[in-house]
Protein backbone atom coordinates (compact mmCIF):
# COMPACT_ATOMS: atom_id res chain seq x y z
CA UNK A 1 0.00 0.00 0.00
CA UNK A 2 2.76 2.82 0.54
CA UNK A 3 4.47 1.84 -2.54
CA UNK A 4 1.41 2.60 -4.66
CA UNK A 5 0.66 5.42 -1.82
CA UNK A 6 4.26 6.77 -3.20
CA UNK A 7 3.88 5.99 -6.43
CA UNK A 8 0.63 8.21 -6.79
CA UNK A 9 1.94 10.70 -4.86
CA UNK A 10 4.99 11.29 -6.71
CA UNK A 11 3.09 10.88 -10.45
CA UNK A 12 0.46 14.17 -8.96
CA UNK A 13 3.70 16.16 -7.77
CA UNK A 14 5.60 15.82 -10.78
CA UNK A 15 2.21 16.68 -12.98
CA UNK A 16 1.46 19.70 -10.36
CA UNK A 17 5.12 21.11 -10.07
CA UNK A 18 5.09 21.16 -13.91
CA UNK A 19 1.87 23.68 -13.83
CA UNK A 20 3.24 25.58 -11.21
CA UNK A 21 6.27 26.23 -12.64
CA UNK A 22 3.91 28.02 -15.59
CA UNK A 23 1.50 30.10 -12.70
CA UNK A 24 1.67 33.82 -13.00
CA UNK A 25 4.99 35.28 -11.01
CA UNK A 26 5.29 35.29 -7.18
CA UNK A 27 4.91 38.62 -6.17
CA UNK A 28 3.53 39.94 -9.14
CA UNK A 29 1.13 42.97 -8.52
CA UNK A 30 -0.59 43.32 -11.47
CA UNK A 31 -1.20 38.85 -11.67
CA UNK A 32 -4.75 38.05 -12.57
CA UNK A 33 -5.83 37.34 -9.04
CA UNK A 34 -4.96 40.72 -7.58
CA UNK A 35 -6.21 42.42 -10.68
CA UNK A 36 -10.38 42.81 -10.64
CA UNK A 37 -12.42 42.44 -7.44
CA UNK A 38 -9.54 42.50 -4.62
CA UNK A 39 -8.36 46.49 -6.16
CA UNK A 40 -12.40 47.06 -6.09
CA UNK A 41 -12.28 45.94 -2.57
CA UNK A 42 -9.14 48.03 -1.30
CA UNK A 43 -10.58 51.15 -3.41
CA UNK A 44 -13.82 51.08 -1.95
CA UNK A 45 -13.69 49.79 1.47
CA UNK A 46 -13.44 52.36 3.62
CA UNK A 47 -15.53 54.75 1.47
CA UNK A 48 -18.37 52.52 1.94
CA UNK A 49 -18.22 51.33 5.59
CA UNK A 50 -15.62 53.76 7.70
CA UNK A 51 -13.77 50.13 8.24
CA UNK A 52 -10.06 50.48 7.96
CA UNK A 53 -9.39 46.71 8.36
CA UNK A 54 -10.27 45.96 4.71
CA UNK A 55 -10.25 42.04 6.17
CA UNK A 56 -13.04 42.69 8.49
CA UNK A 57 -15.09 45.25 6.09
CA UNK A 58 -15.14 42.15 3.14
CA UNK A 59 -15.46 39.54 5.74
CA UNK A 60 -18.70 41.14 7.51
CA UNK A 61 -20.11 43.62 4.99
CA UNK A 62 -19.26 42.35 1.47
CA UNK A 63 -19.00 38.67 1.77
CA UNK A 64 -21.23 38.19 4.85
CA UNK A 65 -22.58 35.27 3.55
CA UNK A 66 -20.06 33.37 3.54
CA UNK A 67 -19.38 34.53 6.90
CA UNK A 68 -23.27 33.65 8.34
CA UNK A 69 -22.78 29.63 6.79
CA UNK A 70 -19.24 29.53 8.30
CA UNK A 71 -20.50 30.07 11.69
CA UNK A 72 -22.93 27.42 11.46
CA UNK A 73 -20.73 24.77 9.90
CA UNK A 74 -18.36 25.43 13.55
CA UNK A 75 -22.01 24.56 15.37
CA UNK A 76 -22.84 21.92 13.73
CA UNK A 77 -19.54 20.43 13.91
CA UNK A 78 -19.83 20.97 17.60
CA UNK A 79 -23.59 19.46 18.03
CA UNK A 80 -22.14 16.74 15.64
CA UNK A 81 -19.26 15.85 18.00
CA UNK A 82 -21.58 15.71 20.87
CA UNK A 83 -23.56 13.15 19.13
CA UNK A 84 -21.16 11.02 18.33
CA UNK A 85 -19.58 11.18 21.76
CA UNK A 86 -21.90 11.98 24.26
CA UNK A 87 -23.40 9.41 26.49
CA UNK A 88 -21.22 6.59 25.07
CA UNK A 89 -21.43 3.90 28.15
CA UNK A 90 -18.87 3.73 30.79
CA UNK A 91 -18.64 0.10 30.38
CA UNK A 92 -16.59 0.15 27.30
CA UNK A 93 -14.06 -1.96 27.76
CA UNK A 94 -11.05 -0.46 25.83
CA UNK A 95 -11.60 3.09 27.65
CA UNK A 96 -8.47 4.33 28.78
CA UNK A 97 -8.54 4.98 33.04
CA UNK A 98 -8.22 7.90 34.55
CA UNK A 99 -5.01 7.08 36.82
CA UNK A 100 -3.75 9.82 39.10
CA UNK A 101 -2.29 12.06 37.03
CA UNK A 102 1.24 13.45 39.16
CA UNK A 103 0.20 17.10 38.58
CA UNK A 104 -3.71 17.13 39.32
CA UNK A 105 -3.58 19.61 42.45
CA UNK A 106 -0.15 21.82 41.27
CA UNK A 107 -0.22 24.75 43.53
CA UNK A 108 1.98 26.78 40.54
CA UNK A 109 -0.10 26.19 37.53
CA UNK A 110 -2.98 27.10 39.91
CA UNK A 111 -1.94 30.77 40.96
CA UNK A 112 -0.22 31.42 37.39
CA UNK A 113 -3.62 30.03 35.54
CA UNK A 114 -4.91 32.64 38.32
CA UNK A 115 -3.07 35.65 37.05
CA UNK A 116 -2.86 34.95 33.31
CA UNK A 117 -6.45 33.99 32.07
CA UNK A 118 -8.70 37.33 33.14
CA UNK A 119 -5.44 38.74 31.31
CA UNK A 120 -6.16 36.59 27.81
CA UNK A 121 -9.88 37.71 28.32
CA UNK A 122 -9.48 40.64 28.53
CA UNK A 123 -7.30 40.77 25.56
CA UNK A 124 -9.42 38.52 23.51
CA UNK A 125 -12.32 41.18 24.27
CA UNK A 126 -9.51 43.81 22.72
CA UNK A 127 -9.34 42.11 19.53
CA UNK A 128 -12.78 41.40 19.33
CA UNK A 129 -13.70 45.27 19.49
CA UNK A 130 -10.44 46.99 18.01
CA UNK A 131 -11.02 44.58 14.96
CA UNK A 132 -12.24 46.86 12.83
CA UNK A 133 -8.79 48.95 12.95
CA UNK A 134 -5.80 46.42 13.55
CA UNK A 135 -5.56 42.72 12.68
CA UNK A 136 -8.41 40.84 14.87
CA UNK A 137 -12.17 40.18 14.78
CA UNK A 138 -14.20 37.89 15.85
CA UNK A 139 -12.70 34.31 15.33
CA UNK A 140 -9.75 35.07 16.69
CA UNK A 141 -11.01 36.35 19.55
CA UNK A 142 -13.43 33.65 19.97
CA UNK A 143 -10.55 31.29 19.71
CA UNK A 144 -8.48 33.22 22.44
CA UNK A 145 -11.52 32.72 24.36
CA UNK A 146 -11.99 29.25 23.82
CA UNK A 147 -8.20 28.98 25.03
CA UNK A 148 -8.48 30.98 27.84
CA UNK A 149 -11.26 28.32 29.25
CA UNK A 150 -9.04 25.57 28.37
CA UNK A 151 -6.82 26.43 30.30
CA UNK A 152 -8.71 27.06 33.21
CA UNK A 153 -10.52 23.20 32.44
CA UNK A 154 -6.17 22.40 32.23
CA UNK A 155 -5.09 23.84 35.70
CA UNK A 156 -8.55 23.30 37.42
CA UNK A 157 -9.55 19.89 36.09
CA UNK A 158 -12.21 19.14 34.10
CA UNK A 159 -15.26 20.04 37.05
CA UNK A 160 -13.13 23.56 36.90
CA UNK A 161 -13.69 24.48 33.79
CA UNK A 162 -17.66 23.45 33.67
CA UNK A 163 -18.22 25.14 36.87
CA UNK A 164 -17.06 28.31 34.36
CA UNK A 165 -19.46 27.26 31.74
CA UNK A 166 -21.51 24.67 31.61
CA UNK A 167 -22.95 22.13 29.00
CA UNK A 168 -26.29 24.46 29.21
CA UNK A 169 -24.38 27.58 29.14
CA UNK A 170 -22.25 26.39 25.88
CA UNK A 171 -25.05 25.51 23.54
CA UNK A 172 -26.88 28.53 24.98
CA UNK A 173 -24.17 30.80 23.79
CA UNK A 174 -23.88 29.29 20.41
CA UNK A 175 -27.31 29.05 19.83
CA UNK A 176 -27.14 32.64 20.51
CA UNK A 177 -24.44 33.96 18.39
CA UNK A 178 -25.71 32.19 15.28
CA UNK A 179 -29.17 34.00 16.13
CA UNK A 180 -27.46 37.07 16.43
CA UNK A 181 -25.99 37.18 13.14
CA UNK A 182 -29.15 35.82 11.28
CA UNK A 183 -31.27 38.41 13.67
CA UNK A 184 -29.45 41.32 12.33
CA UNK A 185 -29.71 40.46 8.86
CA UNK A 186 -33.57 39.92 9.41
CA UNK A 187 -34.14 43.23 10.96
CA UNK A 188 -32.45 44.73 8.22
CA UNK A 189 -34.83 43.01 5.51
CA UNK A 190 -37.69 44.13 7.96
CA UNK A 191 -36.77 47.60 6.81
CA UNK A 192 -37.19 47.15 3.23
CA UNK A 193 -33.65 46.28 2.62
CA UNK A 194 -31.40 43.49 1.70
CA UNK A 195 -30.91 40.76 3.78
CA UNK A 196 -27.70 41.72 5.53
CA UNK A 197 -27.86 45.19 4.37
CA UNK A 198 -26.80 46.79 7.41
CA UNK A 199 -27.51 50.68 5.85
CA UNK A 200 -31.04 49.44 7.34
CA UNK A 201 -29.71 49.55 10.69
CA UNK A 202 -30.08 53.50 10.13
CA UNK A 203 -33.39 53.50 10.82
CA UNK A 204 -32.81 51.54 14.07
CA UNK A 205 -30.26 52.75 15.72
CA UNK A 206 -29.81 56.45 16.64
CA UNK A 207 -28.32 59.20 15.31
CA UNK A 208 -26.21 57.04 12.86
CA UNK A 209 -25.80 57.72 9.32
CA UNK A 210 -25.92 55.21 6.42
CA UNK A 211 -22.10 54.39 6.82
CA UNK A 212 -22.16 54.39 10.28
CA UNK A 213 -24.72 51.95 10.61
CA UNK A 214 -22.17 49.62 8.03
CA UNK A 215 -19.85 50.05 10.74
CA UNK A 216 -22.28 49.08 13.87
CA UNK A 217 -23.26 46.29 11.74
CA UNK A 218 -20.06 44.63 11.17
CA UNK A 219 -19.16 44.96 14.80
CA UNK A 220 -22.68 42.90 15.75
CA UNK A 221 -22.36 40.21 13.50
CA UNK A 222 -18.44 39.65 14.56
CA UNK A 223 -19.72 39.52 18.30
CA UNK A 224 -22.68 36.78 17.28
CA UNK A 225 -19.09 35.14 15.35
CA UNK A 226 -17.32 35.34 19.14
CA UNK A 227 -19.82 33.71 20.79
CA UNK A 228 -20.45 30.73 18.75
CA UNK A 229 -16.67 30.02 17.71
CA UNK A 230 -15.97 29.91 22.24
CA UNK A 231 -18.70 28.06 23.14
CA UNK A 232 -18.19 25.52 20.56
CA UNK A 233 -14.57 24.92 20.91
CA UNK A 234 -14.67 25.11 24.70
CA UNK A 235 -17.44 22.32 24.25
CA UNK A 236 -15.21 19.93 21.47
CA UNK A 237 -12.41 20.21 23.99
CA UNK A 238 -15.11 18.82 27.11
CA UNK A 239 -15.96 16.20 24.92
CA UNK A 240 -13.22 15.06 23.51
CA UNK A 241 -10.97 15.02 27.60
CA UNK A 242 -14.11 13.61 28.66
CA UNK A 243 -15.36 10.81 26.35
CA UNK A 244 -18.50 12.16 26.37
CA UNK A 245 -18.96 11.84 30.05
CA UNK A 246 -17.73 15.56 31.12
CA UNK A 247 -16.70 14.37 34.69
CA UNK A 248 -13.36 14.29 34.52
CA UNK A 249 -10.40 14.23 31.88
CA UNK A 250 -7.37 15.99 31.31
CA UNK B 1 7.89 42.75 3.94
CA UNK B 2 11.13 40.47 3.46
CA UNK B 3 10.68 37.60 0.93
CA UNK B 4 13.87 36.22 0.66
CA UNK B 5 13.06 35.22 5.11
CA UNK B 6 10.34 32.77 3.15
CA UNK B 7 12.49 30.21 1.59
CA UNK B 8 14.31 29.69 4.94
CA UNK B 9 10.96 29.23 6.73
CA UNK B 10 8.94 27.07 4.29
CA UNK B 11 12.00 24.85 4.13
CA UNK B 12 12.04 24.20 7.95
CA UNK B 13 8.49 23.73 7.96
CA UNK B 14 8.91 21.31 5.14
CA UNK B 15 11.34 19.22 7.67
CA UNK B 16 8.94 19.66 10.44
CA UNK B 17 6.38 18.39 8.14
CA UNK B 18 8.14 15.33 6.93
CA UNK B 19 9.15 14.72 10.74
CA UNK B 20 5.98 14.67 12.56
CA UNK B 21 4.79 12.04 9.96
CA UNK B 22 7.58 9.52 10.42
CA UNK B 23 7.83 9.67 14.11
CA UNK B 24 6.89 6.34 16.07
CA UNK B 25 5.17 8.32 19.08
CA UNK B 26 2.05 9.96 19.00
CA UNK B 27 2.29 12.59 21.12
CA UNK B 28 5.88 14.20 19.91
CA UNK B 29 4.09 14.00 16.02
CA UNK B 30 1.72 16.16 17.56
CA UNK B 31 4.16 18.75 19.12
CA UNK B 32 5.74 18.79 15.98
CA UNK B 33 2.56 19.38 14.19
CA UNK B 34 2.26 22.39 16.84
CA UNK B 35 6.07 23.60 15.40
CA UNK B 36 5.07 23.24 11.70
CA UNK B 37 1.78 25.01 11.89
CA UNK B 38 3.93 27.98 14.09
CA UNK B 39 6.69 27.88 10.82
CA UNK B 40 3.67 28.51 8.56
CA UNK B 41 2.66 31.42 10.58
CA UNK B 42 5.55 33.42 10.24
CA UNK B 43 5.67 32.92 7.06
CA UNK B 44 2.21 34.01 6.25
CA UNK B 45 3.02 37.32 8.50
CA UNK B 46 6.04 37.62 5.92
CA UNK B 47 4.24 37.95 2.99
CA UNK B 48 1.44 40.54 4.45
CA UNK B 49 -0.98 38.09 5.51
CA UNK B 50 -1.49 39.27 9.25
CA UNK B 51 -5.00 38.15 9.80
CA UNK B 52 -4.07 34.63 8.66
CA UNK B 53 -1.23 34.35 10.65
CA UNK B 54 -3.14 35.42 14.13
CA UNK B 55 -5.88 33.04 13.07
CA UNK B 56 -3.57 30.21 12.41
CA UNK B 57 -1.13 30.86 15.87
CA UNK B 58 -4.42 30.60 17.81
CA UNK B 59 -6.20 27.99 16.37
CA UNK B 60 -3.12 25.74 14.72
CA UNK B 61 -0.72 25.92 17.07
CA UNK B 62 -2.85 26.33 20.16
CA UNK B 63 -5.94 24.73 19.54
CA UNK B 64 -5.48 22.25 17.29
CA UNK B 65 -2.41 20.97 19.44
CA UNK B 66 -4.72 20.64 21.82
CA UNK B 67 -7.53 18.34 20.31
CA UNK B 68 -4.64 15.57 18.92
CA UNK B 69 -2.55 15.78 22.34
CA UNK B 70 -6.24 15.01 23.97
CA UNK B 71 -7.47 12.55 21.96
CA UNK B 72 -3.44 10.70 22.20
CA UNK B 73 -4.54 10.88 25.75
CA UNK B 74 -7.54 9.18 25.53
CA UNK B 75 -5.99 6.37 22.95
CA UNK B 76 -2.79 4.90 22.50
CA UNK B 77 0.48 6.96 22.50
CA UNK B 78 3.32 4.49 20.44
CA UNK B 79 2.65 3.19 17.26
CA UNK B 80 4.47 1.10 15.19
CA UNK B 81 4.09 3.18 11.67
CA UNK C 1 13.78 30.03 -8.46
CA UNK C 2 10.86 32.39 -8.62
CA UNK C 3 8.29 30.39 -8.15
CA UNK C 4 9.59 28.43 -5.17
CA UNK C 5 6.25 29.06 -2.95
CA UNK C 6 4.43 26.89 -5.36
CA UNK C 7 6.87 23.80 -5.66
CA UNK C 8 6.88 23.93 -1.35
CA UNK C 9 2.84 23.79 -1.89
CA UNK C 10 3.03 21.06 -4.52
CA UNK C 11 4.92 19.07 -2.17
CA UNK C 12 3.36 19.65 0.75
CA UNK C 13 -0.05 18.82 -0.60
CA UNK C 14 1.89 15.16 -1.74
CA UNK C 15 2.96 14.72 1.56
CA UNK C 16 -0.31 14.98 2.96
CA UNK C 17 -2.30 12.98 0.38
CA UNK C 18 0.47 9.98 0.97
CA UNK C 19 0.28 10.44 4.53
CA UNK C 20 -3.77 9.75 4.50
CA UNK C 21 -3.45 6.96 2.00
CA UNK C 22 -0.36 4.92 3.48
CA UNK C 23 -0.34 5.29 6.75
CA UNK C 24 -1.77 2.84 9.05
CA UNK C 25 -2.29 4.85 12.19
CA UNK C 26 -5.84 6.95 12.34
CA UNK C 27 -3.91 9.48 14.22
CA UNK C 28 -1.40 9.96 11.70
CA UNK C 29 -4.42 10.05 9.18
CA UNK C 30 -5.26 13.19 10.73
CA UNK C 31 -2.07 15.11 10.97
CA UNK C 32 -1.72 14.56 7.41
CA UNK C 33 -5.47 15.58 6.74
CA UNK C 34 -4.22 18.45 8.70
CA UNK C 35 -1.09 19.26 6.84
CA UNK C 36 -3.09 18.77 3.39
CA UNK C 37 -5.58 21.43 4.64
CA UNK C 38 -2.72 23.83 5.72
CA UNK C 39 -0.69 23.44 2.17
CA UNK C 40 -3.94 24.77 -0.04
CA UNK C 41 -4.26 27.69 2.19
CA UNK C 42 -0.55 28.40 1.77
CA UNK C 43 -1.21 28.03 -1.87
CA UNK C 44 -3.42 30.74 -1.81
CA UNK C 45 -1.79 33.05 0.43
CA UNK C 46 1.03 32.61 -1.73
CA UNK C 47 -1.29 34.30 -4.91
CA UNK C 48 -1.93 37.07 -2.94
CA UNK C 49 1.53 38.60 -1.78
CA UNK C 50 2.92 41.28 -3.60
CA UNK C 51 6.30 42.65 -3.66
CA UNK C 52 6.80 45.76 -1.97
CA UNK C 53 2.92 46.03 -0.46
CA UNK C 54 2.01 46.38 3.23
CA UNK C 55 -0.57 44.71 5.14
CA UNK C 56 -4.11 45.66 3.64
CA UNK C 57 -5.06 48.08 6.41
CA UNK C 58 -5.71 51.57 4.87
CA UNK C 59 -3.36 53.98 6.84
CA UNK C 60 -5.94 56.29 8.06
CA UNK C 61 -8.00 56.60 4.69
CA UNK C 62 -10.20 59.71 4.50
CA UNK C 63 -12.95 58.73 2.10
CA UNK C 64 -10.61 57.96 -1.22
CA UNK C 65 -7.22 59.08 0.38
CA UNK C 66 -4.73 57.34 2.40
CA UNK C 67 -3.05 58.90 4.67
CA UNK C 68 -0.29 60.65 2.58
CA UNK C 69 -3.23 62.15 0.60
CA UNK C 70 -2.91 60.31 -2.45
CA UNK C 71 -5.61 57.81 -3.77
CA UNK C 72 -5.29 54.77 -2.50
CA UNK C 73 -3.73 52.47 -4.71
CA UNK C 74 -4.24 48.69 -4.84
CA UNK C 75 -0.90 48.02 -5.73
CA UNK C 76 0.30 49.43 -2.28
CA UNK C 77 -1.49 46.37 0.04
CA UNK C 78 -1.50 43.04 -0.10
CA UNK C 79 -4.59 41.29 -1.89
CA UNK C 80 -7.30 40.51 1.00
CA UNK C 81 -9.63 38.58 -1.18
CA UNK C 82 -7.11 35.18 -1.10
CA UNK C 83 -6.64 35.97 3.18
CA UNK C 84 -10.51 36.25 3.44
CA UNK C 85 -11.10 33.09 1.34
CA UNK C 86 -8.52 31.47 4.04
CA UNK C 87 -9.76 32.73 7.20
CA UNK C 88 -12.88 30.57 6.70
CA UNK C 89 -10.78 27.40 5.52
CA UNK C 90 -8.93 27.91 8.72
CA UNK C 91 -11.63 27.83 10.92
CA UNK C 92 -13.40 24.81 8.92
CA UNK C 93 -10.44 22.91 9.15
CA UNK C 94 -9.93 22.70 13.18
CA UNK C 95 -13.86 21.52 12.77
CA UNK C 96 -13.02 19.11 10.57
CA UNK C 97 -10.12 18.06 12.66
CA UNK C 98 -12.03 18.03 15.65
CA UNK C 99 -14.62 15.73 14.11
CA UNK C 100 -12.45 13.14 13.00
CA UNK C 101 -10.72 12.92 16.22
CA UNK C 102 -13.71 12.29 18.14
CA UNK C 103 -14.40 9.41 15.41
CA UNK C 104 -10.98 7.93 16.19
CA UNK C 105 -11.50 8.01 20.30
CA UNK C 106 -15.23 6.10 19.26
CA UNK C 107 -13.17 3.73 17.26
CA UNK C 108 -11.09 2.99 20.29
CA UNK C 109 -13.73 2.63 22.32
CA UNK C 110 -14.47 0.01 20.87
CA UNK C 111 -12.11 -1.73 18.95
CA UNK C 112 -9.36 -1.40 21.20
CA UNK C 113 -6.90 -0.06 18.72
CA UNK C 114 -6.19 2.46 16.32
CA UNK C 115 -4.02 0.80 13.85
CA UNK C 116 -6.07 0.46 10.78
CA UNK C 117 -4.93 -3.42 10.00
CA UNK C 118 -5.51 -4.76 13.41
CA UNK C 119 -9.08 -3.01 13.13
CA UNK C 120 -9.51 -4.55 9.89
CA UNK C 121 -8.54 -8.07 11.05
CA UNK C 122 -11.40 -8.33 14.27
Amino acid sequence: MKLIAGIIASILACLLISVAIELPRFGDPHSPANEYVASYYLENAYKDGHVPNVITSVLADYRSFDTMFETCVVFIAGVGIMAILFGTSKKSKHAVQIKSLPSNNSVIIQTATRFIVPMMQLFAFYVVAHGHYSPGGGFQGGVVLAASLILLALAFQLKGGLAFMSKKAMIGYATAGVLLYAGIGVVCMLYKADFLDYSALAYVLPSTDKVMARSHGMLGVEIGVTLTVMSILFGIYTQLASNGHMDEGL
Amino acid sequence: MILAFNSVILLLALVSAITALQIKDNLSAAIIFGTYSFLLCLAWTVMGAVDVAFTEATVGAGVSTIFLVTTIFRTLRRTSD
Amino acid sequence: MANFNYIIVVIILCLGLWAMLSKKNLIKKCIGMAIFQTGIILFFISMGAKKGATIPIIQQGYGAHDVAHQAIQASHYANPLTQILMLTAIVVGVATLGMALSLVQRIFNFHGSIEEDEILNQ
